[in-house]
């Protein structure tokens, strides 16, 4: 056990990797280069977020509102298409991660500042975002006829068989890599949700980090908010309505603990690559909707124990021989 | 008049240490009994083992003429034996009835609220407690809660209650109100074990006392027939055996000076200058405030009143970062909970504090993170499989040597040590005094918070007494006496003896 807890990247990939054949073995089509590049492609968006989460979850936190930003600035960025000029596809990009941002320091700080439990703030912006769709467009839906060409055009470029929100959605990971193992701050996030006491003495303060990851998630889901809409070709109150929880079972699945501190950027794009390969697969196995809910759900579940029991309780390496047989496991 | 308990004989050990050696203790009925005895005397173990937390290693527990074992918490509370600790440990959220009822509701699978509401009421009115018995604990004071335990205890009919230090925490009307209590429960004919480091409250309570030292008894008699001085000599009446690192250190300039510090609620008119070389020993019992003042000093909480000047320039620290900054290190009492992340690994804890030191531009370097690691490592012998091993997979002493060597990578002049041999056995302790040592040796000035007297005389260059959040006495090194340091950590008397 303790091996698969030091590996647990590397088994999770494995699984994952015998689940497409298995899948190719039932459904050979599902196997062929485009259509695996497809399951990368409609993964990119839970990619994204996924890594918005876990910098979120690492603090000991959690952001229910990031489908509903998602949406809401989705909405936001659209109407602007709507009835704005035809911008080049980077104001709109740009302008999407301020909005998100702006709503995910909203949430920060209410927590950070005002000392609120995540959850609670978090399940209260979510409603406020939902509701706020309806009152800016309306009721009504933008329509992919109204946005403007490259506000629709730009998601559907395609770079080597893979569209540019995939390329996007690599440079967020590349990024979140980056900024997580090389900066004094990424450390900072692991060590004020590994242990908040213990960084308080080190100087590290938790309410500031607090503010700094929501704005973060915030800052991904706009960005994915335009995203989607403009691949999707439409702007509507329920769009990505209970997006947040796949968002959250992609980390839980790829190892971030939901007691802060332990996460990897890998370990959270491979989670969210599992959801996508069942989510992709179920339906060109002829399953029915209402099964696909059901065997994705128990999938995530078999993933979270397997997951657990990695976790229980490492034993201490108080042997020398122990610490020795470590160190060679270790490389 | 046959006694309600004995022990006979009791021991326990624990690995590294002798908590109690062959200790044999009675009480009585309609007696109040005080156990006196310095920190880590063994006063604790005995009320662990009396409330079935442990158990002895060798002798016996008799209650009422037989031999019981406790082997859990419930076993005790079935032989009558009833304790109520210094932070009670209750349930906040629920009410006084289901407090005090928790694990013996009456009724059968369904539980009789009527019953119990009739029995709280009953109790309430036997200890004059006037709040009513659906009142939420978190409502209720310190005071209120000790009632509560005390109706508890009453309701088990309990023939014998220990009181570990009731008062630590009440207003002086409330101990008043409290030693009434105790003095209507001896008079119905209940044995009490009352623990207290003050004086004046054992001459006011107890009937007989025990004094403990190290683990063994060393005394007992009747309370009317014993002097002040002579418990205080009984306390810590040993000569301190223990070998101290002999150090030759010449002691500078002024490096840090605090003057009328004060908060609120914790601690007033903390002054003291402390010199390069030196190491400042801070003494009194637990709860004294001296954490409370020194971590004001590192940053933790803000002082309402005085100032702090280190190297000579003013320093008011809003958080930990500016102290640090500034050339100070905290390292704290626990270390699991206050000092290590344990999932980030040994490199990763050990440049927590100093990540400023590894930054090249945006980024950290890892080589010269490894560099610093390898060294503290190296130098305090920290064995593990890897630098990058996670904290969590360290033997404790090992975890502690990475939180020493966190804070020594931020090239501290001042280090305050928050009870750093807290816990740990006899042989570690000797090379975290050595390793004291060192330090001044270096040039680092030390601040140590100690309840371990030996300790503070052992190693400190001058003591500082606290008692109730102030210095109530100033000793140098050839001007002290353990009698006279413990007498004003007590309370007893306020010295002040030119330092």
């Amino acid at each position: 056990m303790s091996w698969l807890a030091a590996h647990r990247e590397v088994v999770l990939a494995l699984v994952i990797a015998l689940m497409v054949a298995a899948i190719g073995a039932y459904a050979p089509a599902f196997v062929e280069g485009t259509s695996l590049l497809g399951v990368l492609d409609d993964t990119a968006l839970l990619f994204m977020l996924a890594l918005g989460q876990m910098v979120v979850i690492l603090t000991r936190g959690i952001d229910l509102s990031m489908a509903a930003n998602l949406a809401l600035t989705g909405m936001l960025v659209a109407l602007v298409g709507q009835h704005g000029p035809d911008l080049p596809a980077l104001a709109y990009i740009v302008l999407a991660i301020l909005i998100g941002l702006g709503f995910g320091l909203g949430n920060g700080v209410l927590i950070g500042g005002l000392g609120i439990p995540p959850i609670v703030v978090t399940l209260g912006t979510l409603s406020i975002f939902r509701g706020m769709i309806v009152v800016i467009g309306g009721g009504d839906q933008v329509n992919a006829s109204e946005m403007g060409r490259t506000f629709q055009a730009f998601p559907h470029k395609a770079l080597l068989g893979l569209s540019s929100v995939f390329w996007i959605a690599l440079a967020v990971a590349i990024l979140m890599q980056l900024f997580l193992s090389r900066t004094r701050t990424g450390r900072g996030i692991y060590a004020v949700g590994g242990n908040p006491t213990a960084a308080r003495y080190c100087g590290l303060v938790l309410e500031r980090y607090q503010v700094l990851v929501y704005a973060i998630a915030g800052g991904i889901a706009g960005l994915s908010g335009y995203l989607w809409v403009a691949r999707y070709g439409v702007a509507y109150s329920e769009i990505a309505s209970g997006f947040e929880l796949t968002i959250i079972a992609s980390c839980v699945i790829g190892g971030v603990s939901i007691g802060g501190g332990v996460g990897t950027v890998p370990g959270t794009l491979l989670g969210a690559l599992f959801i996508g390969v069942i989510v992709n697969a179920l339906p060109t196995m002829q399953v029915s909707p209402f099964w696909q809910m059901a065997i994705s759900g128990a999938a995530i579940l078999a993933a979270v124990i397997i997951n657990a029991r990695a976790e229980a309780h490492p034993d201490k390496l108080i042997l020398p021989e122990a610490r020795r047989a470590a160190a060679g496991a270790r490389g | 008049m046959a006694p309600v308990l004995s022990l006979s004989h009791i021991s326990k050990g624990f690995p590294g240490v002798q908590a109690l050696d062959d200790v044999s203790l009675t009480l009585e009925r309609g007696s109040v009994t005080a156990l006196i005895g310095e920190n880590g005397a063994g006063k604790s173990t005995i009320v662990k083992i009396l409330t079935g937390i442990y158990t002895p290693d060798a002798g016996t527990v008799n209650v009422e003429g037989r031999d019981r074992r406790f082997a859990t918490p419930k076993d005790a509370w079935a032989a009558g034996i009833a304790a109520i600790h210094q932070e009670t440990v209750m349930f906040d959220e629920l009410s006084v009835q289901e407090n005090i009822f928790m694990g013996h509701m009456p009724g059968g699978r369904l539980i009789d609220r009527t019953a119990i509401r009739d029995r709280t009421k009953e109790l309430l009115a036997r200890i004059d407690a006037d709040f009513a018995p659906e009142t939420p604990l978190k409502r209720l004071s310190v005071a209120q809660k000790h009632m509560v335990e005390i109706a508890r205890a009453l309701s088990h009919e309990a023939a014998v209650i220990i009181m570990d230090e009731p008062t630590a925490s009440l207003s002086r009307h409330e101990i008043g109100e409290l030693f009434s209590l105790v003095d209507q429960l001896r008079d119905e004919g209940r044995a009490i074990l009352f623990i207290s480091h003050k004086f004046d409250e054992i001459f006011r309570v107890s009937d007989r006392w025990v004094c403990l030292r190290d683990g063994r008894k060393v005394g007992e008699g009747l309370t009317a027939e014993v002097t002040e001085p002579e418990l205080v000599r009984l306390m810590v009446g040993r000569p301190i055996d223990q070998v101290f690192p002999k150090r030759d250190v010449v002691i500078g300039e002024v490096v840090l000076e605090v003057e009328g510090l004060s908060n609120a609620t914790e601690f007033a008119d903390i002054s003291f200058e402390l010199r390069r070389g030196e190491i400042l020993g801070l003494y009194g019992l637990v709860g004294a405030g001296r954490s409370e003042a020194m971590q004001c000093v590192f940053g933790l909480s803000q002082p309402t009143r005085g100032r702090i000047v280190m190297e000579g320039r003013p320093l008011a620290p809003r958080a930990p970062g500016d102290a640090i900054d500034a050339g100070i290190s905290y390292v704290p009492e626990d270390r699991q909970e206050q000092g290590v992340v344990l999932p980030l690994g040994i490199r990763a804890n050990i440049t927590l504090a100093s990540l400023a030191r590894h930054a090249r531009g945006w980024f950290l370097s890892s080589s010269s993170e490894l560099d610093a690691t390898r060294a503290l490592g190296d130098r305090l012998a920290v064995k593990a499989a890897s630098w990058e091993q996670p904290v969590m997979e360290l033997s404790g002493g090992n975890q502690q040597k990475v939180v020493i060597a966190k804070w020594l990578a931020t090239q501290p002049r001042v280090i305050i040590l928050d009870e750093p041999t807290k816990g740990i056995d006899i042989g570690s302790k000797a090379a975290v005094h050595a390793f004291i040592g060192e330090l001044v040796a270096d040039g680092l000035a030390v601040v140590l918070i100690s309840s371990e007297l030996p300790e503070v005389m052992g190693l400190a260059d001058r003591i500082l007494v606290m008692h109730e959040g102030r210095i109530v006495a100033r000793f140098a090194r050839d001007a002290w006496s353990a009698e006279a340091i413990v007498a004003a950590a007590t309370g007893a008397v306020a010295a002040d003896r030119a330092a």
